[in-house]
């Protein structure tokens, strides 16, 4: 059975990224267009996602809001977040983190990357 | 087309999209409202650009945005006051932006570079201020203060690391790693797991695992959200440190880590952790089995609780139930394959809408015939054939309009190319515009949509170069000092209108009557209305700017305007009031595949003549007729002898035209302004025709434009009223007389 990843971005060029590397590498795509969205998705879907891939900039709700609701929802506290991020830096991974991130992918990703990335944190 | 480059051509539409908002939104600010969601939305429109452009490598303009981005990004956080200079160059900013754009996807030449670094230097003095020594300041996706987190609750009584201190195996080659890692209890509550940490260096080479519980507390004492769990992982695999690293790499921050090569002599050497006599689980490097860690990580839980605080360690215990459920999760009911949400679009290669839109036509045909047909067949009114065709029709109908609504698009995307062609004609000018749009949702057929963009261009700048005063010279009559230009599209009576007005100072009709006088367009002595004086500007050659501009074109006037308005099926008409502004109004039909047509007979035939070309129609009289030479006939119209022309004649149906008394005149005009009566038998009605393409089922004939299928199921011609006139000119001129000379 194929993991499902949801992917909340609002850019469709990014969606379609992250969809076609994903999909390729045997996952199932959800996707979302921004945070709201991102947390209704994820509510409807429930034990479905397996993994949830957030960017941070996005109009109604921004990637913290969208860890926040992950981590305050009983169902998916456990679900690991991905960020996508534009910087490395250490400074950055840490606010992150400290947000509740579980990991993070940095822009612009290959696929390979993102795919150990996903690996990485989908049980 | 491969998937990359079908993303890449998404990106290119996306663009699109978001230099328009942010065009729209950067007006909003221009217009006084910086709110930060505006604020926002301008630096994310940025910011997918730039991420976007990233992903494709599109250099040039990753690096243009990426300044951009960082002004935005100060004005964002409230760093830099984002006053009028700032939005104006904002505005020139998206302006280039769309430039890289543009050029990065090939459709245009290379970017203005020089244009472009001056941009890029006026956007680095408001991000660092005057004569700021451009700070390397990294862009910010999170608003971060750096901040370092302090674990109280982490002394580790237990856990003796320096004596993992091994200077002397520091240079030794590494046959493996020993990682001695402690999670906090913060790695668990972002969803990372020891479990795949293991997995994954299990993926590296064979590990063997023993895990520490000495210092897991009592069960009254435990946290359940802290961990006391130390785990000795050996790595034998002579893998890089950083690979090794790299799997911690989203925890290192949230767990005691060390990594120590195991060094080329016996790993006895090791001081390590003091023997605290750990069972050891060796797994395999390919399957490491985690259900049967976890098996025994689970039941030594429960022993534990019942008797709590051993003296010597227990194997294994599980004080992180987190985690431990999340691993479970998997082996519980494999999750259902969720069903993708539903795309809000789909694309259709325009051809086969084409040809719906074809087939369609043809079934408005068919229903109109056997409508015909049914209706010749005497049935009552009350027979359910006629009942039933009446719904038909009416669903006829309505597949013809959903057809068309296929095809149809928002003008929008014409309307949002103005605001930055306002802007350049404004600075070229010297003049203040702003630029008022309505109606951009008014949907209208794509090939007219395309088609609109340059008369709307060409009305655009005439407003400003022609219609606006200065800014003194509008201070001086009373007005703003900046001058108002609106653009508006609406439906009427089933066409699409555009009107293009001003606020400046309307037609100067002296003038235009002196400059008509002078190109001999015009009578000295004619009387013309208002009206008639405001029309002349779309004479052929007819052009108000005593210098020819940079900005309105090489003697390029209105004229050119009015044809390819009037190539669309459309009527312009212009309405003035000096010192108030002027108003133009384009009326064009909404699609191309349906042509509103004047149906005439003339020898039998029936012909349609397009109603954007007739001016009136009218019976002449016997005495209105004149011959020039003998045998060019001539009638008197209005104020002038036009050209009179025998459809049926011209056609070939019949070799003397009609008798003068019992024809129709229809007074056309060509697109070039040439006016010509069109003799016919008699007028049979006015409706929307079907437009059939006659190249494609037969071949081009000479003063046919197309052909269409009448109710009845005849074959109607659809006259080229141009190409007749032109026709019926080439025999000996009869060029239209003056009255008045």
């Amino acid at each position: 059975m194929s993991k499902t990843v949801l992917t909340v971005d609002d850019s469709r060029t990014m969606r379609d990224m992250l969809m076609m590397a994903l999909e390729s590498a045997g996952y199932t795509v959800i996707q979302a267009v921004d945070g709201v969205d991102g947390l209704e998705t994820l509510a409807a879907h429930g034990a479905d996602v397996d993994v949830v891939i957030t960017d941070i900039n996005m109009p109604r709700m921004d990637g913290f809001g969208v860890i926040e609701g992950v981590r305050a929802d009983p169902k998916h506290r456990q679900t690991p977040v991905l960020v996508l991020t534009t910087e490395s830096d250490a400074a950055k991974k840490q606010r992150a983190r400290d947000a509740g991130a579980t990991g993070w992918i940095v822009k612009p990703f290959d696929p390979v990357k993102l795919v150990d990335a996903v690996r990485r944190v989908a049980a | 087309m491969d998937a990359f480059e079908a993303i890449k051509a998404t990106f290119f539409q996306e663009c699109d999209e978001l230099l328009a908002d942010l065009e729209a939104k950067l007006l909003v600010l221009e217009s006084g409202q910086t709110d930060s969601e505006t604020i926002n939305a301008v630096f994310r429109a940025v910011h997918s650009v730039k991420g976007g452009a990233g992903a494709f490598g599109l250099e040039a303009l990753v690096r243009f945005a990426h300044v951009f981005e960082t002004l935005l990004d100060e004005l964002r956080a409230g760093r830099k006051p984002c006053d009028e200079i700032t939005v104006r160059t904002l505005l020139r900013a998206s302006d280039v932006l769309a430039d890289h754009v543009a050029a990065a996807q090939g459709h245009a030449p290379e970017v203005d570079e020089a244009r472009s670094a001056g941009l890029v230097a006026e956007l680095e003095t408001l991000t660092h201020g005057e004569g700021g020594a451009p700070v390397v300041e990294e862009e910010d996706d999170f608003g971060f203060t750096p901040l370092t987190i302090g674990l109280p609750s982490l002394d580790l009584p237990s856990l003796d690391l320096p004596s993992l201190d091994l200077p002397s195996l520091a240079a030794a080659p590494a046959t493996g790693w020993r990682i001695v890692f402690r999670p906090h209890g913060r790695m668990y509550a972002n969803a990372n797991e020891t479990g795949l940490l293991l997995r994954e260096l299990g993926r590296l080479g064979p590990v063997t695992v023993s895990l520490d519980d000495s210092a897991v507390p009592s069960l009254e004492e435990l946290i359940a959200e802290e961990n006391e769990l130390v785990w000795t992982i050996e790595l034998a695999a002579a893998v890089d440190e950083v690979a090794v690293r790299d799997v911690f790499d989203f925890v290192e921050s949230d767990c005691d880590l060390s990594i120590q090569p195991l060094g080329a002599g016996p790993a006895d050497d090791l001081p390590a952790l003091p023997d605290l006599g750990l069972p050891s689980l060796e797994a395999p490097a390919e399957a490491f089995d985690l259900s049967a860690l976890l098996a025994a990580a689970q039941e030594p839980a429960i022993v534990k609780a019942v008797a709590p605080a051993p003296v010597e360690p227990t194997p294994v215990a599980a004080p992180a139930p987190a985690p431990v459920q999340a691993q479970a999760a998997p082996a519980q009911a494999a999750p259902t394959a969720p069903t993708a949400p539903a795309p809000a679009t789909i694309r259709v290669d325009l051809d086969r809408v084409d040809r719906l839109i074809n087939v369609v036509g043809e079934l408005v045909i068919q229903q109109a015939m056997l409508a015909q047909r049914v209706a010749e067949s005497g049935l009552t009114r009350s027979s359910g054939v006629l009942m039933g065709l009446e719904d038909l029709e009416l669903l006829t109908r309505e597949i013809q309009d959903s057809v068309m609504a296929i095809r149809a698009q928002p003008v929008k995307s014409v309307f949002q190319r103005m605001p930055r062609l306002v802007r350049e004609v404004a600075d070229m000018t010297g003049k203040r515009v702003r630029l008022v749009t309505a109606g951009e949702d008014t949907e209208v057929d794509k090939t007219v949509v395309e088609r609109l963009a340059e008369p709307i261009t060409h009305m655009l700048r005439n407003a400003i170069d022609h219609g606006l005063e200065t800014p003194d010279e509008r201070l001086a009559a009373g007005k703003a000092a900046e001058g108002a230009v609106r653009l508006a599209a609406l439906h009427r009576s089933g066409r699409i209108v555009i009107e293009i007005s001003d606020d400046g100072k309307g037609i100067n009709r002296e003038r235009v009557r002196g400059i008509a006088v002078s190109r001999g367009l015009i009578a000295e002595d004619a009387v013309l209305t208002d009206e008639e004086v405001d029309n002349l500007i779309f004479l052929p050659g007819f052009s108000t700017a005593e210098t020819i501009t940079d900005v309105s074109g090489r003697g390029v006037g209105m004229d050119v305007v009015k044809r390819s308005i009037q190539a669309l099926g459309g009527r312009i008409s212009i309405s003035s009031v000096p010192g108030k502004g002027s108003t133009f109004t384009l009326s064009l039909p909404l699609t191309l595949a349906v042509l509103d047509g004047m149906v005439v007979g003339a020898a039998e035939q029936t012909l349609v003549a397009p109603l954007s070309n007739i001016v009136e129609s009218l019976t002449p009289r016997a005495q209105d007729i004149h011959y020039v030479g003998g045998r060019d006939a001539v009638i008197r119209f209005r104020e002038a002898f036009v050209p009179l022309v025998d459809v049926a004649q011209t056609m070939g149906f019949r070799d003397e035209p009609v008798t003068p008394g019992q024809g129709v005149a229809l007074v056309v005009e060509t697109e070039s302004g040439q006016r010509a009566a069109l003799m016919v038998d008699a007028i049979q009605g006015q409706r929307q025709v079907v437009i059939k393409s006659l190249e494609t089922n037969y071949q081009q004939v000479p003063g046919v434009a197309a052909a269409t299928i009448l109710g009845d199921g005849r074959v109607a011609l659809i006259l080229d009223v141009d190409a007749i006139v032109a026709n019926a000119r080439r025999r000996p001129a009869a060029p239209e007389l003056k009255l008045a000379s």
